[in-house]
């Protein structure tokens, strides 16, 4: 007897129905489950590196463009890499990786448009680089110069936000804002598998449903919430929520730039029509640590990194580049120079980057002054002075 | 007319009315405001006027409700915010301190947050558990945000045109067991500065501090304590934060004598601020330690033990007593 014929027998004993009955439900059930374990995801370039066509989704780019964003991984890559080794130097305090999600960083920074506003987590560094953010400006708060430290209009990238999942009510207010305004641009809110618990994002998710806000939930899942794996945070697939609070959801590959490019494109021309909101769950690894300060190895095991390494977002590009002959060995190498100089930009702009003085943190407490402030910075500055050397050290 | 004889409720709609008139940029959002006008009428007919674009009826979710406040003046509008009732201030608390009142000075001064969040606090109106607190120290101790309380008519309709034209994040404290309490509005005055405090009612033997709803208490003591012979000045602070401790130094410095009331629990309260910061300045003029009034060290009790909780006439005149006879 069959293994299958004795998981057949079941219903056939219980319901007294025919075999073939009991066959097919047991088949059905199975096709269930696979569909729960593994949803559909929309993928236009397999981790081989092949073109694919999807039936709602196409892309059709340039050589030039697809190199584009090649470049923009490798050198968003690059930038990482160099702020892990700054911190393993002392010259940062902590770096959160982005290692593993370059496609799912690039791909949706390419798609928004100088008029769209972006609303990120802390680890947006591939999204910060699209949106033309001085990569200096983001190892400034991690480095503990300053809090934040840019001009969110300046891009129309907000600040980096720590508290988890507080930026998808500002992307919402943000995008309520813009069809006050009768403006066409839309807004992205980004957040993770980790958020996603997070009342304020299921606010978001409702505030923007009601008032039909044009706001593109990012959601980048890098399967682990520092050491809390997907099934600690939900029971069904996150994309699928969208359905429940009244708008579209979608999942892509998030290691597919190409399909990442052609999703949120597509979320964000909705959005601009006035269609509301879409979530887009881009599904993908955090290679590395959650910070510089974790230890993976606490709780998973290698094996699941390495099954991801073999969807590398950048290699599948880069393979599918010198097989079309998009891209050819000068390209790869002029690159490889040009990444390299920039690490060493960086870590130069690092370094060169002085202390703020004490009295600053009285500065810009209010926007408006306050008596309380100019009374404490006065009493400070007295203590300061009452030393020797003026410095108060 | 310029002056009119206005419920203090009605003085914030006229205020809001008036905002709402004269910039285009401000928006009021919360629970009920619109069609309802809000659980105690403040918004009275303001959507009808203006449109449910500006008078916005929310989903109910107070962190919902600040978080999109904070977008939306991000994006360049001046949110004015409703939480129903003080103890529905929660949900929103992590936005308001975490995100709200630091995010100007996190980006360097480049971004302004003037969002004003309308709280109606405190008790005396006979309600249900969470619809009675004092909870405005725990806003008054977080940097970056402004937390004020007017008294009368006059200054809730004031104060309030001030919150909503400063680039400051405001907590706007409602009295709200005073919201009936009728008084002038001149709407063509020109407004004392918004973080100072006022002298109500000179006196010389004591100060008696107050802001909010205690306000009232203390004047009504001031005046039994006069029948006794005692002299008493009552400022009404109006500004928990930042606090206007040179007007109250200017007092304690002739009266020699202070006392802080509220209704919020005394332990950790503005009371507690003011006594540790005015002894720093007065020490040599003050004839007895600093006393507060106020709520305890207790879950705000049901509402029929209300009127003996809160500072009322006699635990003032209790207090003044006891520092007199120092």
């Amino acid at each position: 007897m069959t293994v299958e014929s004795t998981a057949a027998r079941t219903p056939r004993r219980t319901s007294g129905g025919k075999r073939a009955g009991g066959k097919t439900a047991t088949k059905a059930a199975k096709t269930a489950q696979a569909q729960a374990a593994e949803p559909e995801l929309v993928q236009l370039l397999t981790p081989e590196g092949k073109r694919v066509e999807h039936p709602d989704y196409a892309i059709d780019l340039s050589a030039d463009e697809l190199r584009g964003l090649y470049k923009d991984m490798v050198l968003t890559r690059q930038f990482d890499a160099e702020a892990i080794a700054l911190q393993r130097q002392g010259e940062l305090g902590l770096w959160p990786s982005l290692l593993g999600q370059e496609a799912a960083q690039i791909g949706s920074g390419r798609a928004t448009k100088d008029d769209d506003y972006v609303f990120p987590t802390y680890r947006e560094h591939g999204v910060a680089w699209c949106r033309g953010v001085e990569p200096k400006n983001l190892l400034g708060m991690f480095r503990g110069v300053n809090n934040g430290g840019w001009d969110p209009n300046s891009n129309n990238f907000h600040l980096y936000t720590i508290v988890i999942g507080s930026q998808a009510l500002h992307a919402t207010g943000y995008a309520m804002g813009i069809t006050k305004d009768g403006a066409d641009s839309a807004v992205v809110a980004y957040f993770g598998d980790g958020a996603s618990s997070q009342g304020d994002v299921m606010e978001g998710f409702n505030f923007a449903a009601v008032y039909n806000a044009p706001v593109v939930f990012f959601c980048q899942n890098n399967q682990w919430a520092i050491s809390e794996g997907n099934e600690k945070q939900f029971r069904v697939p996150l994309f699928q929520r969208a359905q429940g609070f009244g708008f579209p959801g979608v999942r892509v590959d998030g290691n597919d730039v190409l399909a990442v490019l052609a999703v949120t494109r597509a979320a964000l021309e909705r959005a601009r029509r006035g269609e509301g909101p879409m979530l887009i769950e881009a599904f993908t690894y955090r290679m590395g640590a959650h910070t510089t300060s974790d230890d993976p190895t606490k709780y998973r095991r290698d094996e699941e990194r390495e099954a991801w390494e073999a969807k590398d977002p950048i290699l599948r590009l880069r393979t599918y580049l010198l097989a079309e002959g998009l891209a050819d060995e000068a390209f790869f190498s002029e690159l490889e120079a040009e990444s390299e100089a920039f690490g060493k930009k960086v870590r130069e702009a690092v370094r060169s980057m002085e202390d703020p003085d004490m009295m600053a943190i009285f500065e810009n407490v209010y926007a408006d002054g306050s008596a309380l402030v100019d009374e404490e910075r006065a009493q400070f500055a007295a203590y300061q002075a009452s030393f020797a050397d003026g410095e108060g050290k | 007319m310029a002056v009119q004889k206005l419920p203090l409720a009605k003085a914030i709609n006229e205020s809001l009315r008036k905002a709402l008139e004269t910039d285009p940029k401000v928006l009021l959002m919360g629970e009920d405001i619109g069609k309802l006008g809000g659980v105690f009428r403040v918004t009275d007919g303001l959507q009808k006027d203006f449109g449910e674009d500006r008078v916005i009826d929310t989903p109910l979710a107070e962190s919902g409700i600040v978080g999109t406040a904070i977008g939306l003046a991000l994006r360049g509008y001046r949110p004015v915010v409703e939480i129903q009732f003080d103890g529905f201030v929660f949900p929103a608390y992590d936005q308001i301190v975490t995100q709200l009142a630091k995010m100007h000075a996190r980006s360097l001064g480049k971004v302004k947050l003037p969002v004003v969040i309308r709280i109606p606090y405190g008790g005396g109106i006979g309600a249900v558990e969470h619809h009675s607190e004092s909870p405005e120290a725990l806003f008054a101790h977080v940097a970056g945000l402004k937390v004020i309380s007017p008294s009368n008519s006059q200054d809730a309709y004031w104060m309030l045109q001030q919150a909503i034209q400063s680039d400051d994040p405001v907590i706007y404290f409602e009295p709200k067991r005073r919201y009936w309490d009728k008084s002038d509005v001149d709407t063509d005055a020109i407004p004392a500065p918004l973080h100072s405090a006022r002298t109500l009612r000179q006196g010389t033997d004591l100060t008696l501090v107050a802001y909010g709803p205690m306000v009232k208490v203390c004047l009504e003591a001031a005046a039994a304590a006069e029948e006794e012979g005692k002299s008493i000045e009552v400022l009404d602070l109006r500004s928990m934060s930042p606090i206007d401790f040179d007007s109250i130094q200017a007092s304690v410095e002739r009266t020699g004598r202070l006392v802080v009331v509220h209704e919020a629990p005394v332990f950790y309260g503005s009371g507690a601020e003011i006594a540790a910061r005015i002894t720093e300045r007065c020490f040599y003029h003050l004839e007895s330690p600093v006393l507060r009034v106020g709520g305890f060290h207790a879950p705000y009790p049901p509402a029929r033990l209300e009127e003996e909780y809160l500072p009322g006439l006699d635990r003032v005149l209790d207090a003044v007593d006891r520092s007199l006879a120092y």
